[in-house]
């Protein structure tokens, strides 16, 4: 008896001990809280000081609250997508460089804000990505979310921000099916697929309204035909005539048949797909001696290596997010040009669009939050709604429409042509006309 | 559409139908004299893509000077895939041959991916167009056409005008009757491989002279190889030539009729009639 009465005390003890070695523990994060909420606090002080000169608040000028935003994103170390991702993430990184270097952001409470990142090899697969966001936004307590690089992960990405309330900026995803599945907190950086060609009719119509015959030759994945269908939706209301409409299997080398099919009187060729048949296309529209005087296409021409085509690649235009050259002039954030030398400075080679794309997603964010004035969600978001800034990477400005909230429509793809300077060939920026180096070469 | 649409389209699928003839010899001479399927054979012509890639666009030799250098070597590559991978298994069963040349496939391709990427690359390289009346003609496909040509002639010079060649024709006849009148036949099978491997590096040096390409182009080649060794006959270089032919008409000239995408339905429902009544394909022995 006495025996089990020692056990039972013993064990009243033990269990007693346990709590109180717990209770502070548990308290810990609650102390933290009020820290957390300290700006909440000083909104007050910071609204009255408002009113009056600052004289009397001089011990929180010298030392403002500093707070950290953590920003949370997954990237593709490893896998397929590893060089674009690499860039991608190279260029975020120089956005929360210089954003801290310059002293962070100031809040309307005078709180300052700095960002550090928290990220995870994503290995350019799908599954790793969903289970990973999770993890930024349960454990390391993510403020706000970047997508990985692709349409393929950054929507697997945005449901876990979305289903967490957590604000996430895409980059380096095209797709327009994101933003049709009523997300309320995805904003998009990168022009959508479908509006990939249609800037190149508005182009042709700019230099030659008066040709209407297009013919649409397109590869048959869905990334392509998206752009097709909508480049046909986009020429039939502007009154253009589809003189002829072809797929072709991804893979396809020999373009020959399909070239033979051209009709003579075709004006545009607008289409392509990826970059080994992008190159090839052109490449054989030029040896087949085809007189269409405008061609555009998906993909390839933006890329350095497409010059090893020779004379073929003269005058072919194509699109592309953004371009080191395209000169923008920015109301927000650094000059195209700064932001090329301080990149090459810092990684040794010129920046792709795949790195301002990654530089641009945090100054989507901190523009979203210099404008709200606090790091509060809904007030970002409000302030993401209303958002219309020009930066180097050309016009910022989301759809808010319930139908397609967070789709980009402020942003322009930017169409480069190959054309002939001093004997060799190199890429021009001809559209739009804010960003143009050169003319349009028209006819080719 | 007009008859210079189809006689221009005609001209395109002859003059591709060649390069494809080409290709497929070299798998199917290697099925012919030692019943080896050669899964390699794509990454072959891969290869020999590049070979012309690196010589023209990194030496300066001219593709065509390019091409006798990759031939030779591809001869040589191919002797050496025998000795070392073929030879040992070659009186296994089929499963094992097949494996072999599969491994000797992901080794080309995983080196060739770590080495040359899979960016596209483009020798650049152009003999204009020859204008003959309303239709042109490119300058590297008529060129390919016929070192294609000279090529099929030289090899059956050699099968049938040489004592090598009959050593080769007596191996595939009979193997162990060609042992015993003493023909050495472990080397003519290498030999052979060599033969097959050169054509397939032949046929990468042709198509690199006029189209973009990868490590992993080949397989595109190897596909369409299969189709027409079978459509011309297993066995009979001359029936993979024609079975090119066919296959390039086919894609040149159907697409004017139907979207493009039909064309691979058509080619195979083709394919699968040849097997249902003539097995040995149009040129094939009967067996």
């Amino acid at each position: 008896m006495k025996q089990k009465l020692f056990t039972l005390g013993l064990i009243a003890v033990v269990f007693t001990l346990v709590i109180s070695a717990c209770a502070p523990a548990a308290e810990a994060p609650a102390v933290e809280a009020p820290a957390a909420e300290a700006p909440a606090a000083v909104e007050p002080a910071a609204a009255e000081s408002n009113e009056e000169p600052v004289a009397e608040a001089p011990a929180a000028e010298a030392a403002p609250v500093e707070q950290t935003a953590v920003i949370g994103f997954t990237a593709s170390l490893t896998g397929k997508l590893n060089v674009e991702s690499t860039r991608q993430n190279n260029g975020f990184a120089l956005w929360m460089e210089d954003v801290n270097e310059a002293g962070g952001i100031k809040l309307a409470d005078g709180s300052v804000v700095k960002f550090e990142s928290k990220f995870y090899d994503d290995e350019s697969n799908k599954d790793r990505v969903q289970e990973l966001y999770t993890k930024l936004v349960t454990e390391d307590n993510a403020d706000f979310l970047i997508s990985p690089y692709s349409s393929g992960l950054a929507d697997a990405s945005a449901v876990i921000a979305e289903q967490y309330g957590k604000i996430m900026v895409t980059t380096g995803a095209a797709s327009d099916g994101t933003y049709q599945k009523g997300y309320t907190l995805v904003y998009q950086a990168y022009t959508p697929a479908s509006h990939y060609l249609t800037g190149s009719l508005d182009l042709l119509a700019n230099y030659d309204p008066a040709a209407k015959k297009i013919a649409i030759i397109h590869e048959n994945d869905k990334f392509s035909s998206d752009v097709a269908t909508a480049l046909e939706a986009y020429a039939l209301e502007k009154g253009y005539e589809i003189v002829m409409y072809e797929g072709y299997d991804s893979g396809t080398t020999d373009f020959s048949p399909i070239i033979n099919k051209i009709p003579a009187d075709a004006e545009a060729i607008m289409g392509g797909g990826h970059f080994a048949d992008g190159q090839q296309l052109a490449k054989s529209i030029s040896e087949k001696g085809v007189t269409a005087k405008f061609i555009s296409l998906l993909v390839a021409p933006p890329e350095p290596t497409f010059a090893e085509i020779g004379a073929a690649a003269l005058g072919i235009v194509g699109p592309s997010q953004w371009e080191p050259l395209a000169a923008f002039t920015p109301d927000f954030g650094p000059a195209g040009a700064d932001f090329a030398t301080e990149y090459t400075a810092k990684y040794g080679e010129e920046p792709s669009y795949h790195a301002a794309g990654g530089y641009i997603a945090g100054l989507i964010l901190q523009k979203g939050i210099e404008q709200a004035g606090s790091l509060d969600p809904t007030a970002v978001k409000a302030a993401l709604d209303s958002l219309d800034m020009m930066t180097f990477f050309g016009r910022i400005k989301f759809d808010v429409t319930p139908e397609n909230h967070g789709l980009q429509i402020g942003h322009d793809m930017v169409y480069v042509q190959w054309q002939q300077v001093d004997g060799g060939l190199v890429k021009q920026v001809v559209w739009p006309l804010a960003g143009k180096t050169a003319d349009l070469l028209y006819p080719r | 559409m007009n008859l210079v649409t189809i006689i221009t389209a005609l001209i395109d699928g002859l003059l591709i139908g060649v390069v494809y003839g080409i290709a497929a010899m070299g798998l199917n001479l290697i099925w012919g004299v030692m019943k080896v399927i050669n899964l390699a054979h794509g990454a072959l012509i891969s290869l020999g893509m590049f070979g012309v890639y690196l010589f023209f666009n990194g030496m300066g030799i001219h593709p065509y000077l390019s091409l006798i250098i990759v031939a030779a070597l591809g001869l040589l590559m191919g002797i050496f895939i025998y000795y070392i991978a073929i030879a040992r298994v070659i009186n296994a069963p089929h499963l094992s041959t097949l494996l072999a040349t599969f491994s000797i496939n992901m080794i080309i391709i995983g080196l060739g991916t770590a080495i040359f990427t899979t960016t596209p690359r483009d020798t650049g390289f152009s003999l204009g167009t020859i204008e003959i009346g309303p239709f042109n003609i490119l300058g590297t496909r008529l060129v390919a056409a016929l070192i294609t040509i000279l090529v099929t002639a030289l090899l059956y010079a050699f099968l049938y005008r040489t004592n090598t060649g009959k050593h080769i024709r007596a191996v595939s006849n009979n193997r162990a009757a060609a042992e015993l009148m003493g023909i050495p036949s472990n080397r003519i099978l290498a030999l052979s491989f060599g033969i097959g491997t050169m054509l397939a590096a032949i046929a990468g040096a042709l198509i690199a002279t006029f189209f973009s390409f990868t490590i992993l182009s080949g397989e595109v080649y190897e596909l369409k190889s299969f189709i027409i060794s079978v459509l011309g006959g297993l066995g009979n270089p001359l029936g993979a030539l024609l079975g090119g032919l066919i296959l390039g008409v086919l894609e040149g000239a159907l697409p004017l009729a139907m979207p493009n995408t039909w064309v691979p339905v058509i080619e195979f429902v083709l394919f699968i009639i040849i097997l249902l009544i003539k097995p040995s394909g149009l040129l094939g022995d009967r067996k």
